[in-house]
């Protein structure tokens, strides 16, 4: 598996995606956000979570307008895979590879913990490796985590089984518990949620480990 | 020439942080607040000099980048 990490200014978790991935035998480049154009034969696309250009205007919207999104926008739509994390997932939202929008917490609070979650789907590249309804455990840390959809998307979402992960105990008032959703060909996901921050004994929980591995085994090896 | 834009939150969609300024404006004292919606105003300095043609810009940067038309509504304003 190829990986590849994308860095903007503000993006603070591109350092421990990298290591997520290689950890689950992935070959890492990272690009910056200048680039035009991506390094050839990347399997798959991380967005990091951080705070792209200082969140202003809108979490997300800078970043989902320069050069380099344009190359991954490029890349979803050829049919490859992306996983946009946290600010990623506002960035994937914001550049229309997903539906809804991200806003602010409904208790207004920048929130950092780990939360239950559960696997809504495992048809899908990132959660084959779980079982249905499986309770997971992964960090979030974000003010802007309130995914909003209206009743049509959420009815859309839900007959396609296109939501990943639910929030076991909604914290952020996102609509119908949705943490994580997928794209309609399943190769795009985004989620506010950190599997990269639940990889190794030290961060508490390792159940992200298994969305990485399950990712590097429909690929090739590196 | 200057154009400003006003972006707001679609009606019908939940402005916690006018709800928490409501609260706010409540607590102060203010009574008969019943409702706060909270946007921004964004100014533009252009260098167009004809209006029809700068509104058509403005409200272009507004689909593309200004206002999430998704959940806010943008109104433009040539000065």
């Amino acid at each position: 598996m190829h990986a590849g990490v994308i860095v903007f200014p503000g993006s603070n978790c591109d350092r421990d995606l990298a290591v997520a991935f290689r950890q689950a035998g992935a070959e890492v480049s990272m690009i910056w956000h200048k680039d035009t154009s991506l390094p050839g034969g990347l399997d798959v696309i991380g967005i990091p979570g951080g705070f792209s250009f200082g969140d202003y205007l809108r979490c997300g919207a800078i970043a989902a307008r320069s050069p380099v999104s344009r190359a991954v926008v490029e890349h979803a739509n050829r049919g490859g895979y992306v996983i946009g994390i946290c600010n990623g997932f506002q960035v994937l939202t914001e550049t229309g590879l997903l539906p809804g929008v991200l806003m602010r917490n409904a208790g207004l609070k920048f929130t950092c913990k780990t939360v239950g979650l559960t696997v809504s789907t495992t048809d899908s590249a990132f959660t084959s490796g779980y079982q249905t309804g499986q309770l997971v455990h992964y960090p979030i840390a974000h003010h802007d985590g309130n995914y909003t959809a209206d009743d049509e998307l959420v009815a859309r979402l839900n007959g396609e089984d296109r939501v990943a992960f639910r929030y076991a105990d909604n914290p952020n008032g996102s609509t119908d518990g949705i943490a994580g959703l997928l794209s309609e060909n399943r190769r795009v996901l985004g989620l506010m949620p950190h599997p990269e921050r639940a990889v190794e004994a030290v961060h508490g929980s390792t159940d992200g480990t298994a969305l990485f591995s399950a990712l590097a085994s429909v690929m090739a090896p590196a | 020439m200057k154009a400003h834009v006003h972006v707001m939150l679609k009606p019908g969609v939940l402005d916690p942080q006018g709800e928490a300024v409501r609260h706010a404006l409540g607590a102060l004292g203010f009574d008969g607040v019943t409702g706060v919606r909270q946007g921004k105003v964004i100014e533009l300095d252009l260098a167009e000099t004809d209006k029809a043609k700068a509104e058509a810009s403005v409200r272009k940067m507004c689909e593309k980048l200004l206002a999430n038309t998704v959940i806010e509504s943008y109104r433009v304003e040539i000065i």
